[in-house]
């Protein structure tokens, strides 16, 4: 065991599968020479030639498009789009083609592909480089949609995403890249894609969320430990396929559930979570299933003071919980 | 090669065109065997989509020397990889797709290798065939394939890949971007250009401010040539040079801009008498690749009169046969409705 940065995790996850497997190709804006503008691939293409890492041109829909077609030919690209930004481009052959692969084939063909996506705010990125894309993502069947939360958890499903035949979307918030670091094995392993994880065993209330927000949502559970609010806190981990049986099985324990994400709360991640807990678990519950998200606006506004008015804290959280506690 | 191209068929009795390609006389009325055939297969899918039997036909009456000539040229290769696109029935049945199959894809019933009913016009990819034909949002299949050519290249394999396209699929971004990536990878990529002049009722002069889309390919560093689209020993014959130059080290890439006709509505669901006129479509009619492929074998006495009407006679009862056969087939059990959303 080391203690590495998130992105740390996901540079050792693609080099373990380049080394281990060599139909996995790298490519995307910058990850050659430049090791990608957050350094995932550093060192990459020394390593491994220009034949598997390869830099492409800007363009984000060929990146996902090229990706696709090398996954026809029995290759595994992991393709890095720059920020969750630019991805659009890359939508029509990610929601429109990669999805139907398999589908559209009657189970003949497959697509074994990653789109890494740095993503999410708190970083001074403003309207254009700071956008949540999940809620544009998570509902496409036929997509697996991974976001971590802490490096253990990347580099684990992160290898799982390179081994999946299906087309898995992989979202890194920028955030917790270099600012959260955890202890993360030297050696091979993974994590299964879809399982929650419970982060922290409460009885009151149960916190779901996934990312960044996670950190936020520990802090709070253990600020409320001193009014004796016992909080679970679950991450999700994978946003699709959702864990159901694990969220379900934890709001029927605590009768209460707070969901907690920065994407805006309208057609969110939340609006799912909190369908699946009324259908699913509506009997024991002793409180209205609550949301705390991203305001409806298009994105982070630029300056800090508005910055800080977008993103979920660890105030907002704690806040919400002890109302909730107290319903 | 000549935009009207009233050049490529000229040959001498002593030494015909195709002879000089390698093409006996033989496997030339094989080939014109299969246009008849696709031509009387599209008129039956068009006459079941108005008795409300097929949903969909995208005629490929025009352009059946384009889509044929590439696949007789890919076949005969036999180390070519293909990405079609809606227009391109007739090649699907030159790379050995059957008639049947043909049918029972268009109507959606079971038993297509393809897409098990779950796609219309044949969409899909079959084991039993070197082609990949995903979906139909035009330009969509351009940079797959180009990372299709990427993957082959990267294995040291030899393999060509060809992906066709209208005139219309030209003006999306994802062609631009296609073919901008193959140049730079110098990919062995044959980028195939069906030109109507039509995207559905645009007309070329609006869709572009060219006359010929093979202008574009400089932009891209790798050559553009211009082809007679309704002349099929053209069509071979270039495509036969651009596998060539895909496989050459120092080659790479060829645009074939394939002037072609649209002889149909752009599908069944449109109606081209609101932005064509009677002459236009005359002028089309003059350019039809099945009747000039008949003229140049009539005129080399390989067929004759008779010949030809047995040659039709036989495709009728075959698509007759095909017909029957399809509708008669079961439809796809609806449970297949779910199932393959994942690879396991």
């Amino acid at each position: 065991m080391t203690v590495k940065s998130t992105i740390e995790a996901i540079r050792e996850a693609m080099h373990e599968e380049l080394v281990a497997d060599p139909r996995v190709m790298v490519l995307g804006e910058d990850v050659g020479t430049r090791g990608g503008v957050f350094l995932a691939t550093q060192n990459f293409i020394e390593e491994f030639g220009e034949h598997r890492i390869i830099d492409t041109p800007l363009a984000e829909c060929s990146i996902a498009g090229v990706s696709l077609g090398l996954a026809f030919r029995g290759l595994r690209p992991i393709a890095e789009i720059q920020f969750s930004d630019f991805w659009w481009y890359a939508a029509n052959q990610l929601i429109g083609e990669a999805s139907r692969v398999h589908y559209g084939t009657n189970g003949y063909l497959s697509a074994p592909m990653v789109v890494r996506i740095p993503y999410g705010g708190g970083v001074r990125g403003g309207l254009f480089h700071s956008q949540y894309i999940e809620s544009y993502l998570y509902n496409t069947p036929g997509l697996k949609v991974i976001a971590p939360s802490n490096p253990y958890d990347a580099k684990g499903l992160l290898k799982s995403a390179i081994r999946d035949d299906n087309p898995v979307i992989f979202l890194e918030h920028k955030k917790t890249y270099r600012a959260v670091r955890g202890e993360v094995p030297d050696t091979s392993y993974t994590i299964p894609i879809g399982r929650a994880e419970v982060k922290r065993p409460g009885t009151d209330i149960t916190l779901i969320s996934y990312g960044l927000a996670i950190h936020y949502g520990m802090e709070a559970a253990t600020l409320l430990e001193g009014d004796d609010v016992s909080v679970e806190v679950l991450d999700l981990r994978t946003l699709r396929p959702l864990d159901n049986e694990t969220i379900l099985e934890s709001v029927k324990r605590t009768g209460k559930a707070l969901i907690v994400h920065e994407a805006s709360v309208t057609g969110g991640v939340g609006a799912e979570v909190a369908a699946i807990i009324a259908e699913g678990a509506f009997e024991y519950l002793d409180a209205p299933v609550t949301r705390l998200c991203g305001p409806d606006l298009p994105a982070m506004a630029f300056a800090p003071t508005m910055e800080d008015g977008f993103m979920v804290n660890t105030q907002k959280i704690t806040d919400a919980l002890l109302k909730l506690a107290a319903y | 090669m000549s935009p009207n191209g009233e050049k490529a068929l000229s040959s001498t009795k002593a030494m015909p065109a195709h002879r000089r390609l390698g093409l006996t006389d033989d496997q030339l009325l094989g080939f014109y065997e299969q246009m008849a055939l696709a031509r009387i297969m599209d008129d039956r899918l068009i006459a079941l989509n108005r008795q409300g039997k097929v949903p969909l036909v995208a005629s490929c009456q025009g352009s059946e020397a384009a889509s044929m000539g590439l696949a007789l040229a890919a076949k005969t290769d036999g180390d070519c990889f293909l990405f079609p696109y809606y227009r391109d029935m007739p090649m699907k049945l030159v790379m050995g797709v059957s008639p049947l199959e043909t049918m029972i894809g268009h109507i959606g019933k079971d038993g297509n290798t393809f897409n098990g009913g779950r796609q219309f016009l044949l969409q899909g990819a079959s084991p039993n065939f070197p082609i990949i034909h995903l979906s139909n949002v035009v330009g969509s299949n351009l940079s797959q394939a180009v990372g299709y050519a990427l993957g082959c290249k990267t294995l040291g394999e030899d393999t060509v890949v060809f992906v066709s396209f209208g005139d219309g699929g030209s003006s999306e971004g994802e062609c631009h971007e296609a073919m901008n990536f193959a140049g730079v990878h110098k990919l062995p990529v044959v980028f195939c250009c069906y030109n109507n002049r039509l995207a559905i009722s645009v007309p070329q002069e609006k869709q572009m401010a060219i006359e010929n889309l093979a202008d574009r390919a400089a932009g891209y560093g790798f050559p553009g040539v211009v082809v007679d689209g309704t002349d099929s020993l053209e069509v071979y014959r270039i495509a036969k040079e651009a596998i060539d130059r895909a496989r050459d080290p120092s080659g790479g890439p060829t645009f074939l801009e394939l002037k072609v006709e649209r002889l149909k509505p752009h599908t069944s669901d449109d109606d081209d008498t609101r932005y064509r006129t009677p002459e236009d479509m005359e002028d089309s009619r003059r350019r039809d690749p099945l009747a000039r492929l008949n003229a140049y074998l009539s005129d080399l006495g390989i067929l004759t009169p008779a010949h030809d009407e047995q040659i039709f006679q036989e495709s009728r009862a075959e698509v007759n046969r095909v017909t029957d056969a399809a509708e008669n087939a079961p439809w796809p059990d609806a449970s297949n409705l779910y199932g393959h959303l994942y690879a396991p």
